[in-house]
């Protein structure tokens, strides 16, 4: 849908047009790129440079942080060669480009969407790549963020620049109240079984409504983060108060005076009245129930009081297929309650769900009991995991059974070698359930850190919310 | 990067949904450096058991699409990650079109990159083309001018965005075109600094 230039705009329309470098007649538009995130996995894009003979154009724009591979445990353990390779590369790139890197020893390092926020790096308005398909998360600020590949990477680090063409615009609308045990991640997972993991394919999500608005920024950085499960380009929330508070004095955000007049700049960065979106969602937050997934897209949610579906009673043959070989997968019967299944072991990490709102939120249903099964506590960023140990959340997670280690991807996807075991069924606080994601043959459930925490206490998947009632 | 326009090959039937890049190239084999090529690592999971032996009835390992340059999929192909390295295997295996319902849109862009063509087809149309190769033909032609897939008699168009067609049409890279743009991007940058001063990170100014 065209927009009139001088009509209402969205947030997104907003964000593209302060991008806007050219425009070419086919409808491509040059773009400038405000802030670019690089991790280990970018060495395809620093071979490219490297080619080409060129050198990072705006060096001081680029930060690179290690995460994707780095080891949890980090006494006592001798690295692996090819990881610890895939480090000193990323040190290597950086360091011959110029470029400022949180590494591996850096009290600041963490997952990049953890880090890129925390440090005030993420800002509203802000075009902000990497070559990560979670980086829709910073769309928490307002900002637009988006994931790229290793050519994209290449392109940005030469021009700052990036060529796309335009989304279309949908808005997804909650209003009303969340129950308690219900949050951001529950309201995604809905989202994404309504719509399916394609649903918003081609399209710039913006989160609106009195649900949203009520959410903290771990939680808005939670729902944006899974934008991309849905298929979306990218996801935003229009910048508040809770936004400004979040920034005020980060490290890298404006300060003092610059600050107020840069607030004043963002809160303007909202959706005008009456302006138009391509589509339309909207949903009912005191409808919205704990929900875990049962299959191997995150598509396939549902409410923790339901059952896994039954093929046979599917009418779409294509669909009852995609059931039938995501039940074989995960080993579980069709009608079988949700809270008949039995877990192996739980991680509670990853860019989605590791911040200290979330450790809180697990820590408090495991406070005072035991894990039934083993599991892993990762913190999203080396401060955050700090935080924690201030407020005493490490002590709760170790008494309850679960082990506590460093700060990074970690068992979301495996790459550093905590890897959940073939045939094992992991309930986890992580975004994607695909086969094999957390390692060969693994099984993993979606859900919450307070769901995760609650199947850790029962050895199944389990209702978190009698018990948080038992404690209030 | 090699220019597309015409392709008849052989096209190998995946009929699954949800082809996720972390099955396009398991996250363990993306330390491994490109010069070694990654075709070998392509759809691994679903193309070797455990212990590494061939599943003989997957269908890129029957005999007759082994050597498949066309894959007709299911929707939401490429859906997940960024990896890039999940369009190399396909592109180091020897494919050059993923025919497919839907396409994830960061796949999608990294093969066009690639000069890999997504080619976007009815839901329906993939059935056909599915069910056609299950039972008999193994060859496609995709013309990229045209916009069609055609086999036998049969016919069936496809979508791609424009700026798309016309890169793969003429195996155009984007940096070239950019580099053009050097005077615009230098005017840009000096506009915005005034407009977004807070744009740029504190501690960098
Ligand atoms: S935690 Fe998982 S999803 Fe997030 S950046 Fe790391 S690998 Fe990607």
């Amino acid at each position: 849908m065209a927009q009139n230039p001088s009509g209402p705009r969205t947030l997104f329309d907003k964000l593209w047009d302060s991008h806007a470098i050219v425009t070419r007649e086919d409808g491509q538009t040059l773009l400038w790129v405000d802030r670019h995130f690089v991790h280990e996995g970018s060495f395809h894009a620093f071979n490219k440079l490297r080619e080409r003979g060129a050198k990072v154009a705006h060096p001081h724009l680029t930060f690179g942080i290690a995460d994707h591979y780095v080891p949890t445990r980090r006494t006592g353990h001798g690295i692996d060669t090819a990881i610890q390779n895939m480090l000193d590369q990323l040190e290597r790139n950086t360091s011959e480009n110029g470029v400022m890197l949180f590494g591996l020893n850096d009290p600041r390092q963490g997952i990049v969407h953890v880090v890129g926020p925390e440090q005030g790096l993420t800002l509203p308005g802000l075009l902000i790549v990497c070559g990560d398909s979670h980086t829709s998360t910073h769309g928490a600020f307002g900002a637009w963020g988006f994931g790229i590949g290793a050519s994209e990477v290449a392109h940005v680090l030469m021009t700052q620049t990036l060529w796309q063409r335009k989304p279309k615009r949908m808005r997804i609308t909650v209003d009303g109240t969340l129950a308690l045990g219900v949050g951001a991640k529950d309201i995604a997972l809905s989202i994404i079984a309504r719509i399916g993991a394609d649903g918003a394919q081609g399209h710039a999500v913006e989160y609106a409504g009195s649900a949203i608005r009520a959410l903290s920024m771990e939680g808005r950085l939670t729902l944006c983060n899974l934008s991309i499960e849905a298929g979306a380009r990218c996801g935003m929330v229009a910048p508040d108060e809770t936004t400004i508070a979040y920034l005020r004095n980060r490290p890298f955000a404006p300060a003092r005076d610059d600050f107020e007049r840069a607030a004043e700049d963002w809160l303007r960065l909202r959706t005008d009245e009456n302006a138009k979106f391509d589509r339309e969602i909207v949903l009912d937050a005191s409808e919205i129930a704990p929900v875990v997934t049962w299959g191997v897209s995150p598509e396939d949610a549902l409410p923790i009081t339901t059952a896994v579906p039954d093929p046979e009673s599917i009418p779409d043959s294509g669909r009852a297929t995609q059931i039938r070989d995501a039940l074989t997968y995960m080993d579980l019967k069709p009608g079988q309650k949700l809270t008949d299944i039995r877990i192996d072991r739980v991680f509670i990490g990853s860019c989605t769900n590791s911040r200290i709102e979330d450790l809180r939120a697990a820590a408090k249903v495991l406070s005072g009991r035991k894990a039934k099964v083993p599991g892993l506590v990762s913190p999203g960023s080396s401060l955050v995991k700090q935080q924690a140990e201030a407020e005493g959340l490490d002590q709760i997670f170790k008494e309850a059974g679960l082990e506590w280690v460093e700060s990074g991807c970690s068992m979301c996807v495996g790459m550093n070698g905590d890897i959940v075991q073939p045939g094992e069924r992991c309930a986890s606080t992580t975004n994607r359930n695909f086969k094999g994601r957390q390692g060969p043959g693994a099984r993993t459930h979606l859900m919450s850190p307070a769901m995760v925490a609650a199947a850790a206490v029962s050895g199944h998947l389990a209702d978190v919310r009698p018990l948080i009632e038992e404690r209030s | 990067m090699q220019p597309f326009q015409r392709l008849a090959a052989t096209a190998c039937p995946l009929p699954y949904a949800n082809i996720d890049t972390d099955q396009l190239i398991p996250a363990r084999f993306m330390k491994r450096s490109r010069a070694e090529g990654y075709g070998g690592y392509l759809l691994h999971d679903m193309r070797f058991s455990g212990d590494n032996v061939e599943i003989s009835d997957f269908p890129l390992n029957r005999p007759r699409h082994r050597n498949a340059q066309i894959l007709v999929a299911r929707r939401n192909f490429g859906a997940g990650s960024s990896r890039e390295a999940a369009v190399y295997a396909l592109v180091d295996y020897g494919i050059r079109c993923v025919i497919a319902p839907s396409f994830g849109d960061i796949f999608a862009s990294n093969s066009v990159n690639n000069g890999l063509l997504p080619a976007r087809v009815d839901e329906r149309d993939a059935e056909t083309l599915i069910r056609l190769l299950e039972a008999n033909d193994t060859m496609l032609i995709v013309d990229l001018m045209e916009q069609m897939i055609s086999a036998g008699g049969l016919s069936v168009p496809f979508n791609i965005d424009p700026v798309w067609r016309m890169k793969l049409l003429n195996g155009w890279d984007d940096i070239d075109l950019t580099i053009n743009q050097a005077d615009a991007i230098t005017r840009f940058r000096a506009d915005d600094l005034s407009r977004r001063p807070w744009a740029v990170p504190r501690t960098a100014c």
